[in-house]
């Protein structure tokens, strides 16, 4: 039995937390600190609170390539160039990306961002895709560059929480690398590491 | 003491002895650059720039590209010096980047990145 998980449920408290230990909290510590004459503390707390636009900001460029990943997908099993089973398991890995995105997008809003949107037109080679290879190929690469991305995200976090849950579409994403390497014939996991 | 300070300052702040001075092998390079692939291409712009004319460019100045303004404003031009720090550190450069991701920490890694960027940007694909 498969048992589906939220990566970013342990999040579900975040405002709570955010004004418990973020920027609610920062404020009136770092009045405080002033008050109390101490300028040092009080720049710290400040620095913490640019620390979150940073979260928000990697979270943010998360979201674009997930947005692109639903339109890539989209446009390959529009091309007609793909045959069951492979077109289903597109339109599955484009599911898995949508629910990618409304996570990510959710949490940029929970932490008073303003969440990227899909842009009203993207480029694709298209131009390349003749053969259903050509299309596989083409999303092995987008998933190949999107474990790299996660992965080199994933350390950038200032929220633990959020690095986690971040390694956790990483997983999901090498997974679709994985398998699509299988349908083109080959080695689905080349190496012991990812870089 | 002043020239100690001066030698520390300097040793403080110098480029890092990566793919400035090292040399760089584009075939491994290339297969570096699939680790980009996720936002960027070589001819078309996407959730990072495009790298088509890369070198010599000024940074966010790519027309129809949305950049941070900590890019937008950075006044860089990417050249392979250039490139070594961003690459090593990307959020370290430029702080406010949108470029999310931690660097390449490996000197040669680096150097073949940069390798490839620059023979890419006289391929075919950039020179349509």
């Amino acid at each position: 039995m498969i048992v589906r998980v939220d990566p970013f449920s342990a999040l579900r408290t975040l405002n709570r937390r955010r004004f418990l230990t973020g920027t609610g909290a920062m404020l009136s510590a770092g009045t405080v600190a002033l008050l109390a004459g101490r300028p040092a503390l009080a720049a710290n707390y400040g620095k913490k609170q640019t620390d979150m636009s940073e979260d928000v900001r990697i979270l943010n460029t998360a979201l674009g390539a997930e947005l692109e990943a639903i339109a890539a997908y989209g446009v390959g099993a529009a091309s007609g160039l793909l045959q069951k089973p492979v077109l289903d398991l597109a339109v599955q890995f484009q599911g898995q990306h949508k629910e990618h995105a409304d996570v990510l997008a959710s949490t940029v809003k929970k932490l008073g961002g303003k969440p990227v949107e899909a842009k009203s037109h993207y480029d694709f080679p298209t131009d390349k895709l003749k053969t259903q290879n050509d299309v596989l190929s083409f999303a092995a690469g987008l998933e190949k560059g999107a474990v790299s991305a996660y992965l080199g995200a994933v350390p950038l976090f200032q929220d633990r929480d959020l690095a986690k849950a971040a390694a956790s579409i990483l997983g999901d994403e090498a997974m679709h690398w994985a398998v699509l390497r299988q349908a083109l014939g080959d080695n689905p996991v080349p190496t012991a590491f990812v870089a | 003491m002043k020239a100690i300070a001066a030698i520390a300052l300097a040793a403080l702040f110098a480029a890092p002895a990566g793919a400035a001075t090292t040399t760089g092998d584009p075939a491994r390079g290339k297969e570096i650059y699939d680790r980009c692939l996720a936002c960027h291409a070589l001819a078309y712009n996407r959730t990072g720039p495009k790298h088509c004319g890369l070198f010599g460019r000024r940074a966010g100045s790519v027309p129809d590209f949305e950049y941070s303004p900590a890019m937008a404003h950075s006044k860089i031009v990417w050249n392979a010096k250039t490139l070594d720090r961003f690459l090593t550190n990307p959020t370290r450069m430029v702080p406010g980047t949108a470029m999310g991701y931690a660097g390449i920490p490996d000197p040669q890694e680096r150097a073949d990145l940069i390798a490839w960027l620059r023979q890419a940007g006289s391929s075919e694909e950039c020179r349509r």
